[in-house]
């Protein structure tokens, strides 16, 4: 290529008069931006090849590194924005889809961040967590309020499939392949120990982590890869993927460098071959024929276990959401459009979906209206940052919450959004031995359990100061929200007030 | 009153007194007592609304609905009269008696309808004869402007008003009904002069809510509760529970003590150290009915044909005691209230957070 | 007694336990301006292969060669515990750096030999321990 259109577009700032050149930078970045010049023995950096990723800054003993922002920049344009400029260069060069990672982070409203809590004063008590029970445990699957007796009047209590969480987070879907053995261990140990739920994504369960099953939920996407029935058997629920929120509408492409040795096995598939997952499953055009899939997967695990059904939240998602109710499902995740991903088309991850805040309002609303709200369970995902986030998603009608980015985060991840070139710093959204060995289980999932507890612990701060001492009282309690700086529409669809109302 | 401040269109939260009496043998007595008993608890309530529930008072008409209504208009009312007639015979009707009295202000007409559900209507709806009645009551209220059935069961009636509890009671002339059960209610909302449909004691069919408290689940159990049909055209608390315990107890068919353990339900610390089959039980009743449980302060007595529930939230965060003598079982927000009526009383006992205390006539009744 | 373990399958080959543990027998808190400019002789050493790295360390065994084979009784194991070399009686003879099988002692930046007394007098525990970034290292019974 005569000309590089593509500048770099981080600096490397090194601080020479702390840099002891002891060359942990160089050691630890796959993409090999550092190198260390013997005759002046002075490190250097290719900042063309970083992504931001901030391994070397992190390990760097003297704190003589910073990545910046190249200051180097286009003409300004309001319109023409360098990263659309850079964009078109790239597509001019390759001729090719752009592929991005993790979840969409172009500047739409995050609703979370216009919604306020509400707080117990005077009229009734706040409850203090550290002197009462403030309850979080949630069961998540299909209510009936049909009571059995038996000849004496006692109730016969009805065994339906259901999951319990002991708080209302679950690991949501990450596929063994698009993410490392050691990331899923410690999902999958974090998730033991919280009495919470991971869930496999759609590359299988790898045979030595079969032990969590009571922790694990196994996914059935379009790809069917790794589904056999003691796949099925072997978790809490089974998830049937229709859509994700990063890219709804389309399906997955891991490709065959990854796919070697336990990732080919676990997923049934030959080394070296594309894991291809068409956009639609082939045998699911129609509602009718996502309930046969439903009864498939029930028939096979003798109706013990709840069947999840995960979409995109897209424009039409309380009708979708209904009409999934009614086809057999016991919880129904909803992936908004911030969710995030191991590689999507870039214009499509930026541009298709609807948020999760509006998508979960509106199917809680739909499913009480039409009265089936009790025949699922709703799981809200698609960037749940906090637990505010959490409260805030639980108290506009959602049972649970999914975290995928935030479980990573606290892995390590450092949202470079790179995952795609599958050369992750951080040992996450790799397979190359050397780089996946970066991330210890056992430090991992003692991070993850940390970041689920610390979270139990501000939802129960919260929810007692609004006088709720049980998870239940808070789902779908919208008196508890306020909107700031919302139209009166987003106020309707989001069913709240707006603050000062 | 500015129509936009009253319930429906707000929601309103308060503290309040409640108190009630109960004769397990089913022996009537006078509607004097109720009253001697919320006067006591004054200070619980700050004029904006006061009442009570009489069950056991329509012994003659005792088959038949007793509808106690609200108008606002003569329109409402002849409109209301049109509705009725379609959907009831009406075997009695009369303006229900009061006294004229400075302390009580502004009241709207108050009509009594003693009716019984037309047979061919009631065929035609393929509904049981209370859903038919419920729904009909529902219609009034939501429909007819200016017109709020406040009372609907057999056999039993809601008195209530804008005003003391004490001075709601004689305006009513409580005194000259005899009954098995008495509950009262004094109101204390945070704003607003309360509207006359607005104060306690809540009632739909047979069962009668006075309620102290604030809770937090609101939005929650309304919503639940709107998915089965119930309109919350009040934002009160007292509605919507009202309608829960209608709904637990007459559609769903739990027991009382069952309908205690759904909306106060034990704490999951306590149900894992129950004994199976217990366990089980309890956990089969919270996962099932989770958006039923009531969370934040009350104390609550529950009148229904038969019998009444005294019940505090599951933290006993308001506050609610219980005494005896004799035949007589009483309930009140302080103890004080049961002194007033019988100071030498047998035992008092202070429920614990979510201990229901139901009491039943004897004979069955 | 409390050894310090190395699990290879976790090393990364960062190097970092070296500059830490240069760092704690230079004492100081800031790396930069204790080891700048400067080539450290670490007691733990990174043996690099070409899948394999791991750190290496004194493992205070159980019958010491480098004890036995001290002229001076420089270096001494109390009981079970730690060996430790006595820098005022040691005459830089090297002998115990080449009877140790595991390359566990080197010449010392002050003369003398150096090896991995475990951090003994620093509150904390052993520096390479703490500053493993990926849990590599653990010091345990």
């Amino acid at each position: 290529m005569a000309i590089e259109y593509q500048y770099p577009e981080y600096e490397v700032v090194r601080d020479h008069d702390r840099c002891i050149g002891c060359r942990v930078c160089e050691r630890q970045c796959a993409n090999c931006v550092h190198a260390f010049i013997e005759e002046k023995e002075r490190m250097t950096a290719d900042e063309s090849k970083c992504v931001n990723c901030h391994r070397c800054v992190a390990l760097c003993p003297t704190h003589a590194l910073k990545i910046v922002k190249n200051a180097h920049t286009f003409r300004e344009n309001a319109n023409w924005s360098g990263q659309l400029i850079r964009e078109v260069y790239r597509q001019a060069d390759t001729g090719g889809v752009l592929l991005s990672s993790m979840g969409n982070p172009q500047n739409h409203p995050v609703y979370f961040d216009k919604i306020l809590i509400n707080a117990s004063q005077v009229t009734n008590p706040s409850n203090d967590p550290l002197r009462e029970p403030v309850e979080t445990r949630v069961f998540l699957g299909k209510k009936s309020h049909r009571i059995e007796r038996d000849g004496r009047g006692a109730i016969l209590p009805k065994i339906m499939p259901s999951l319990q969480l002991k708080v209302p987070v679950l690991f949501s879907a990450m596929s063994y392949g698009s993410i490392s053995y050691n990331a899923h261990e410690a999902l999958a140990r974090a998730a033991e120990a919280l009495g919470i739920c991971y869930n496999t994504g759609e590359g299988g369960l790898h045979e030595d982590l079969k032990k969590y099953g009571k922790n694990t939920i196994v996914q059935v996407a379009s790809g069917r890869f790794g589904v056999h029935v003691d796949y099925l058997l072997s978790g809490a629920a089974i998830e049937i993927k229709m859509g994700q929120g990063a890219k709804p509408g389309i399906g997955g492409h891991l490709p065959g460098s990854k796919i070697f040795g336990d990732v080919a096995k676990t997923r049934m598939i030959p080394a070296g071959a594309d894991a291809i997952s068409p956009a639609p499953h082939h045998d699911i055009y129609s509602i009718e024929d996502l309930r046969q899939l439903i009864y498939v997967l029930k028939e096979a695990t003798a109706y013990q276990k709840p069947v999840i059904v995960k979409i995109a939240a897209v424009h039409n998602i309380a009708a979708i959401a209904s009409g999934i109710a009614r086809s057999g499902a016991d919880i129904i995740a909803i992936d908004g459009f911030r969710g995030g991903t191991g590689a999507a088309p870039t214009r499509i991850r930026d541009n298709v979906g609807i948020p999760i805040e509006l998508a979960v309002a509106s199917v809680d609303r739909r499913l009480r209206e039409e009265g089936i709200r009790n025949e699922v369970s709703l799981l809200a995902g698609g960037s749940i940052r906090s637990s505010a986030d959490i409260v805030k998603a639980v108290a506009l009608g959602a049972d649970a919450v999914y975290i995928a980015t935030a479980a990573l985060l606290s892995l390590g991840c450092h949202l470079c959004r790179s995952c795609h070139a599958g050369r992750c710093n951080w040992g996450i959204a790799t397979q190359v031995p050397e780089l996946t060995k970066r991330l210890n289980p056992e430090l991992g999932h003692a991070r993850l359990i940390n970041l689920v507890n610390a979270w139990e612990h501000e939802i129960k701060e919260m929810m007692g100061g609004m006088g709720i001492n049980s998870i239940e009282a808070l789902r779908g309690n919208r008196l508890m929200l306020r909107g700031v700086g919302l139209t009166q529409k987003e106020l309707d669809i989001l069913g709240i007030r707006h603050a000062g109302e | 009153m500015r129509e936009e401040l009253r319930e429906g269109n707000i929601r309103i939260p308060s503290g309040c007194a409640v108190s009630g009496i109960f004769n397990r043998k089913g022996t009537r007595f006078g509607g004097e007592a109720i009253i001697r008993s919320i006067a006591v608890l004054h200070e619980r309530s700050n004029g904006l609304g006061g009442g009570f529930a009489a069950y056991g008072i329509y012994p003659e008409y005792k088959e038949y609905y007793a509808l106690h209504i609200f108008y606002e208009r003569d329109a409402a009312k002849t409109e209301t009269e049109r509705f009725l007639n379609r959907h009831f015979d009406i075997i009695n009707l009369s303006k229900i008696p009061t006294r004229q009295m400075p302390e009580i202000k502004d009241e709207p007409l108050i009509w009594r309808y003693f009716v019984q559900p037309l047979p061919t209507k009631l065929a035609g709806a393929q509904l049981d004869e209370r859903e038919y009645t419920a729904r009909c009551v529902f219609r009034i209220n939501a429909g007819i402007e200016g017109a709020y059935v406040f009372s609907s069961g057999k056999d039993m009636g809601v008195f209530k008003a804008v005003g003391y509890p004490e001075d709601v009671g004689r305006f009513y002339r409580l005194e000259e009904y005899r009954g098995y059960c008495f509950t009262a209610h004094g109101r204390y909302p945070t704003n607003t002069p309360g509207w006359w449909g607005g104060a306690h004691p809540f009632a739909l069919l047979d069962y009668s809510v006075v309620h102290n408290g604030e809770i937090s689940s609101y939005d929650t159990n309304r919503q639940a509760m709107e998915m089965f049909g119930y309109h919350c055209s009040l934002q009160t608390d007292t509605e919507v529970i009202a309608y829960m315990i209608d709904y637990l107890n007459r559609k769903v068919g739990l027991t009382f003590e069952e309908v205690a353990e759904v909306i106060a339900a034990p704490f999951w610390q306590t149900i894992e150290q129950k004994p199976e089959p217990e366990r089980q039980r309890l956990t089969y009743l919270r996962q099932n009915f989770a958006a039923e449980l009531i969370t934040g302060p009350f104390s609550l007595i529950v009148g229904f044909k038969g019998g009444m529930m005294a019940i505090n939230d599951r933290l006993k965060l308001r506050s609610m005691v219980t005494a005896e003598k004799g035949d007589f079982f009483y309930a009140a927000s302080e103890e004080c209230a049961i002194r007033a009526v019988e100071p030498a009383l047998d035992g008092v006992y202070a429920p614990k957070g979510g201990e229901p205390v139901i009491m039943t006539l004897e004979n069955g009744e | 007694m409390k050894r310090i373990y190395v699990r290879e399958e976790w090393c990364l080959g960062c190097h970092l336990c070296e500059y830490y543990c240069a760092l704690a027998d230079r004492g100081g808190k800031d790396m930069a301006r204790q080891l700048k400019g400067i080539k450290i002789k670490p007691r733990i050493r990174i043996e690099e292969g070409k899948e394999v790295c791991f750190a290496v360390s004194c493992r205070h065994c159980t019958e010491p060669l480098c004890v036995k084979s001290c002229l001076t009784g420089a270096i001494k194991k109390e009981g079970a515990g730690v060996v430790t070399v006595d820098r005022e009686k040691c005459v830089s003879c090297y002998t115990c750096i080449l009877v140790c099988p595991y390359g566990a002692l080197s010449p010392a930046e002050r003369g003398t030999v150096q090896k991995c007394e475990l951090c003994a007098e620093k509150p904390g525990g052993p520096a390479c321990v703490g500053h493993c970034p990926n849990g590599a290292i653990v010091y345990e019974e």
